[in-house]
């Protein structure tokens, strides 16, 4: 599989994935 | 001029103002430089040459120093509250954390990744071609780390107290 790094616009794609899974993260940490 | 002034009024002023330079640095390295980069390669003759004489090393000076003045000012605006926010103590101070946290890793692949390599690159340091070779696949993939990361990363420091605010969570 290809390392979405390589691509600028698979890393802006991953930018935001990982946002949410830091948002949901941070709802849980918070007790949400 | 009170304490207070200094760390949230110059502060916040300063954090910001070395933030948009370093986040600015590594957008122009990768939505543009890259790309021109790997164009100018394929040239005859390649025409690249200025851009990783004059242009990278002063691009790299701004954007890892201004990395250093980043983190050091978002540290002290967050002052006694440092601890809360890194080790998620505080409800109030776990977005910002986490913000903080991904700012820190940013900064290690500045300085332990990006900038070494970097210097092998630009023939700042000697370095064989299969070492320059390696040395350009570590850099790319830490500045496009970076570039991923800051998307969160702007995300915990600037947006997400209004988010959570309005799901009670604050």
């Amino acid at each position: 599989m290809k390392n979405p790094l390589d691509s600028l616009w698979g890393t802006v794609i991953c930018g935001f994935l990982l946002t949410v899974v830091l948002y949901y993260l941070a709802r849980m940490m918070m007790g949400g | 001029m009170t304490w207070d002034f200094i760390q949230y009024g110059l502060g916040r002023w300063l954090h910001i103002l070395s933030g948009v330079m370093w986040i600015g640095m590594l957008y122009y390295f990768n939505f543009v430089q890259v790309d021109a980069l790997k164009k100018a390669a394929a040239d005859t003759p390649p025409t690249g040459a200025g851009i990783t004489k004059h242009v990278a090393p002063r691009a790299l000076l701004f954007f890892r120093w201004a990395a250093v003045a980043t983190v050091l000012f978002g540290a002290l605006i967050l002052g006694d509250k440092l601890d809360d926010a890194l080790l998620f103590k505080e409800n109030a101070y776990k977005p910002i954390g986490i913000g903080a946290w991904l700012g820190l890793i940013m900064l290690f692949n500045v300085w332990v990744l990006i900038w070494p390599n970097q210097k092998k690159i630009l023939g700042i340091v000697p370095a064989t071609d299969e070492e320059k070779n390696k040395a350009r696949r570590v850099a790319f993939l830490a500045s496009r780390t970076n570039v991923m990361l800051s998307i969160p990363m702007l995300f915990f420091m600037v947006a997400s107290k209004g988010v959570f605010r309005g799901a009670g969570l604050l």
